[in-house]
């Protein structure tokens, strides 16, 4: 169990350490490095809706949209140096082709605004090159390496994604399911940021592995993100979407 | 008329003489309907269970197949379609009988969910003359190819329980499959066979145009009484817990009984409380929803043999098979509506010269008034039910979707075919074309889907699927109902593993349970189901695994299966009662002793009226009142209320709701307020539209509407394997919708559904209406007799406030806070 005297609260975002760096977690689900003015967002599985939508199902087009103006904002408000794309950027190989034009030019915008950076994913291994930015396979800053696929065994200071972890938390005889952060302090998983991405229960097996004396899960409200310690979680049965 | 046409009707020899070794008579309403189908005509048949109807039905059709010539090529004569999977075999037994003792010929053949598809294939090729199946399978049917060849020499479709199909998203998909026979049939006879509705002529109408209303009264009188407990009632709950002895002393005097109760938390509690007093060792067994199916027919068998002496169970048991041997239905709690009442009260003595006798067992002192005023209600022949129903745009979706699947459709044509059937009569051309948009690109204003068509218009103007993968998707996922997702329930058994590790392996199925209920459960907790106490122990893959325990104080499940709202008509039955000084005399002592000090402390509101009570208590300020519209209509209005009275600064804290009445709690004095104000029928604008966007039960509604549509596909040939269903959060898809196209034609019917069914809006509008002008403030220093029941609900159902989730995520928080600074 981490140390709780690393947890404060600055307006709606939680204030959090990981390997002595402070970041803060944002509502929305990105990370904000404020010391390097780095901005961090995961998964954002971007034309999600258009890859099922080839498949048969018609979900709305709107996902790819929804995202990029969210980070857009977010952009405009920190005025980061740096953003991080943490891997499965786009949903699949073929998301760039059916990418609509206005969306083509959001991105281009921001890539062209701050030092942007794509990391490989599991589902872009190899993300498109017309878009502006650079593309890593990780990328190491301070105490912190950041990568898609985080590591079973210790891994101090690593900022991964990929798990798109959610926790629900029961309470008043119900229950909350939403996105969140988990770190033990020594590393961190990151949520999923896309607008179509779900995600698995941090009380999965696949957690274990990476948190052995357990973690603590920010979790996205409404309002801020909640700081909530693993006997507050509860397990998912049988929907565990990805 | 009926009668008459008796003597008009000639039945052929082996008819006349079957019935005649058997001592029967053509009954009235089977010979009117062998007359109507003479002249081509079906009809309406309204009867009481156990009054033929069933083979009125199909006596036109056994006439004409026996007296016809040998058909060279087998052809489907007559469709059978009923509700229930087990009720088509069950027919289908019963009139094995007659065409073999008749000597008939007559093929006749079952098709649902369970028949194999070697079987489907040669029915297909080589129909039998008649065939007996859901309404689901008629969906497949009409969506497969060469449908049309296949039903053209249809001659007749029998419909059976109607009523109980009609008002339902599955009946919206029956009548347009109905509409499609007509086109490929125009000649084929239309016949229903229901039981006693309030509006017959709506539901022939339903059926089809002109078509005739044979009516057949029939069958004694039921005897119904309401227990008069020596017990103490109680003043809220629904345990039945005070009168379980009488009950069973009522049922060890009867053959066989019936047990109904309104939910499934209800029939486990009932089990439990009539074995805890079965001295006699009475064969009494439990039959809901969620039990195993395996286990549900075991029940069925037992009690068609005899072998048991009553069966506690919900609506699982009002329609379908006949039960010769049942002559006592006792009802625990209130029925809620007349119309369910003589349903469930329909289901003893299928002999119908006997009364059936049924026994009312009211849980608490509302109830006490509410089945007092069910009897009169029954007693007075009238019946309750919903109002016609707009069909379902999703539905539609998924007919459009199945006739592009199966011969292809011209638009023209196929909009005129559903405007015939009655849900869609009114639908105009502009909303049919965004159906078949939404059929076919998902329906975006951003149209980017286009070369993701799902369905095409060829050069011969037809509109068809574009490929196999469509048809095969879509055929996978036919149907209306759409469950909670359900998870299995199995005992299981502790071995002893490596390093003093407890092994679990997973036993016997139990039955199944909404997932939900499951979220709230830690390990160790105990709950009744299956008649047993279990305690979980969690959850693997997709089981409950659970062992067994003698746990005194289970918690109850609170999962929400059956549970019903009091109807309109019984609630304004309820009013009368409750104001009328004559009916306290009829009531039980300790009930009108209630009612007489409410009316020193307070007030007893006229019958249109509606009582608000305002008092303090504790440190608290509470405004009780009793529309009596029940508990969906109730938590809708406590909601908006909760929000109105928070931007008048009387900060509310929380509300709970009963199917009589609804408690609102807040730190201010609510005594000086206006109360025509607060109640005004404006709450149900910006208020309703903001709340409602948000709530969870309209993200639940719009995945029905989805998945109905075809938007999204519960089964997809890809991801079968791995168990998997949906791979995507449909929350999601909502708010991303929601945000970016607020009109789209699913999040309309969405709203639509949301209002009509589980929020109960349209009921609260009309009720704001009704009592405008017309409240009564009784403003307190104390609780009112009245406002104890509710009162003592609070703590035992979930309180509502706006942020919950918000509350819920800030709690774990400071939990975590206060163990660090422990």
């Amino acid at each position: 169990m981490p140390e709780n005297r690393s947890i404060s609260h600055t307006r709606k975002d939680l204030a959090f350490e990981v390997a002595g760096e402070c970041l803060s977690l944002l509502p929305c689900g990105a990370l904000w490095w404020e010391d390097a003015e780095v901005l961090v967002v995961s998964d954002l599985h971007l034309e999600k809706a258009s890859s099922y939508a080839a498949r048969g199902q018609l979900l709305p087009p709107y996902d790819t949209g929804a995202t990029l103006r969210r980070i857009t904002a977010l952009i405009e408000n920190l005025a980061p140096a740096t953003v991080i794309s943490l891997g499965d950027s786009f949903h699949d190989r073929r998301a760039r082709p059916r990418m609509a034009a206005s969306d083509v030019t959001t991105i281009r915008t921001m890539t062209d605004q701050t030092d942007w950076i794509w990391i490989e994913g599991n589902h872009d291994p190899k993300p498109p090159e017309d878009l502006g930015g650079r593309i890593a396979h990780e990328l190491v800053l301070g105490a912190l390496i950041f990568r898609h696929e985080p590591t079973p065994g210790a891994a101090r200071g690593e900022i991964a994604g990929h798990l798109h972890p959610c926790a629900r938390v029961a309470g008043r005889g119900r229950s909350v399911r939403s996105r969140c952060f988990a770190s033990d302090g020594e590393r961190m998983v990151m949520p999923a940021y896309g607008a179509l991405t779900g995600g698995l229960n941090v009380l999965d097996a696949a957690f274990d592995a990476l948190f052995p004396k357990g973690m603590i899960a920010g979790v996205l409200g409404r309002d801020g993100v909640y700081a909530t310690a693993g006997n507050r979680l509860i397990a998912d049965t049988l929907r565990a979407a990805g | 008329m009926a009668d008459d046409q008796k003597q008009l009707v000639q039945l052929p020899a082996p008819f006349a003489q079957w019935f005649a070794g058997r001592g029967w008579s053509l009954r009235p309403h089977q010979a009117a309907l062998i007359d109507t189908a003479g002249r081509g005509q079906g009809g309406l048949v309204i009867a009481p269970t156990g009054g033929g109807k069933t083979l009125a039905g199909f006596l036109p059709s056994l006439i004409d197949l026996a007296v016809q010539p040998p058909r060279i090529h087998p052809a489907l004569h007559t469709l059978y379609i009923s509700p229930l999977k087990a009720l088509a075999t069950d027919v289908a037994r019963n009139l094995a009988a007659p065409v073999q003792e008749m000597q008939l010929g007559i093929s006749l053949e079952t098709r649902t969910g369970d028949t194999s598809a070697s079987r489907r294939q040669r029915q297909r090729a080589k129909p039998p003359d008649i065939l007996l199946t859901t309404p689901e399978q008629l969906a497949l049917l009409v969506a497969s190819e060469h449908a049309k060849r296949f039903f053209a020499d249809l001659k007749a479709v029998i419909v059976d329980e109607v009523h109980a199909i009609a008002q339902s998203k599955r009946g919206d998909l029956l009548s347009l499959c109905l509409a499609t026979l007509r086109t490929w049939a125009p000649e084929a006879r239309h016949i229903g066979l229901s039981a006693t509705v309030r509006d017959p002529d709506a539901l022939a109408r339903w059926l089809g145009p002109d078509t005739p209303i044979i009516r057949h009264k029939g069958g004694a009188e039921a005897n119904i009484s309401v227990l008069d407990s020596e017990a103490r009632i109680p003043w809220s709950g629904h345990t039945g817990r005070h009168n379980i002895r009488e009950v069973y002393g009522h049922i060890r005097e009867a053959n066989m009984s019936l047990v109904f109760v309104n939910t499934r938390s209800q029939a486990e509690m009932t089990f439990q409380e009539l074995w805890r007093v079965n001295e006699d060792s009475l064969p009494i067994a439990l039959h809901h929803g969620s039990l195993d199916v395996d286990q549900r027919r075991r029940v069925e068998a037992a009690m068609a043999a005899g072998k048991l002496k009553a069966v506690v169970c919900t609506s699982t048991l009002d329609l379908g098979i006949d039960w010769g041997a049942v002559d006592l239905v006792v009802q625990m709690g209130a029925p809620k509506g007349s119309s369910r009442l003589i349903q469930r009260i329909g289901r003893s003595n299928h002999r119908m010269d006997e009364p059936s006798r049924a026994l009312l067992a009211p849980s608490n002192r509302f109830e006490v008034l509410e089945c007092r005023a069910a009897v009169e209600a029954v007693a007075a022949g009238e019946l309750d039910g919903p109002g016609p129903r707009r069909g379902a745009l999703d539905v539609l979706a998924q007919h459009i979707m199945g006739r592009a699947c199966g011969e292809g459709f011209d638009g023209v044509k196929l909009y005129e075919e559903v405007t015939l059937a009655a849900p869609y009569k009114d639908l105009d051309w502009e909303t049919w074309e965004r159906v078949v948009d939404l059929v076919a690109t998902g329906g975006y204003a951003l149209k980017t889907y286009d070369r993701f068509r799902r369905i095409v218009k060829f050069p011969d103007g037809l509109w068809r699927a574009r490929n196999d993968d469509v048809r095969r998707q879509h055929r996978m996922n036919i149907g209306t109902i759409i469950e909670d997702p359900m998870i299995s329930v199995r005992i299981v058994s502790f071995m002893k593993g490596g390093e003093g590790k407890r092994l679990m392996r997973p036993g016997r199925k139990l039955g199944e349970m909404e997932e939900y209920f499951f979220e709230m459960l830690t390990p160790g907790d105990t709950f009744l189901f299956a008649g047993e106490v279990l305690k979980f122990e969690g959850i693997s893959d997709t089981d409950a695994l659970v062992t067994r325990t003698y746990d005194p104080d289970p918690a109850i499940p609170s999962y929400n299966g059956g549970k019903f709202p009091l109807t309109t008509f019984l609630a304004d039955r309820v009013r009368r009662i409750l104001h009328d000084r004559e009916n306290w005399k009829k009531l039980p002592a300790q009930v009108r002793e209630w009612i007489e000090v409410q009316e020193r402390k307070s007030i007893i509101p006229q019958p249109d009226q509606l009582l608000i009570e305002t008092f303090p208590r504790g440190d608290r300020h509470y405004l009780v009142c009793y529309p009596f519209e029940g508990r969906l209509a109730h938590q809708t209005l406590g909601m908006l209320l909760t929000r109105r009275m928070e931007r008048s600064g009387l900060k509310p804290l929380g509300f709970v709701a009963s199917e009589y009445a609804l408690s609102v709690w807040a730190l201010e004095d609510l005594r000086g307020e206006d109360m025509d104000q607060l109640f005004h029928e404006d709450m149900l604008g910006d208020d309703l539209d903001a709340w409602l966007e948000e709530s969870a039960l309209m993200k639940r509604t719009f995945r029905n509407n989805a998945l109905i549509a075809g938007l999204i596909e519960r089964r997809y040939p890809k991801h079968e394997k791995t168990g998997r269903q949906i791979t995507f959060s449909t929350d999601l898809i909502y708010d991303v919708l929601r945000s970016h196209e607020p009109d789209h034609i699913l999040l309309q019917t969405a709203r639509q559904d949301a209002g009509d069914g589980l929020l109960d809006i349209r009921r609260l509008a009309d009720a704001l209406k009704r009592i405008k002008g017309k409240i009564v403030h009784s403003k307190l220093e104390q609780i009112s007799p009245f406002a104890v029941p509710v009162m003592l609900e609070i703590g035992k159902e979930p309180v509502y406030s706006g942020d919950a989730a918000e509350a819920i995520l800030r709690e774990a928080e400071d939990d975590l806070v206060r163990d660090a600074m422990s």
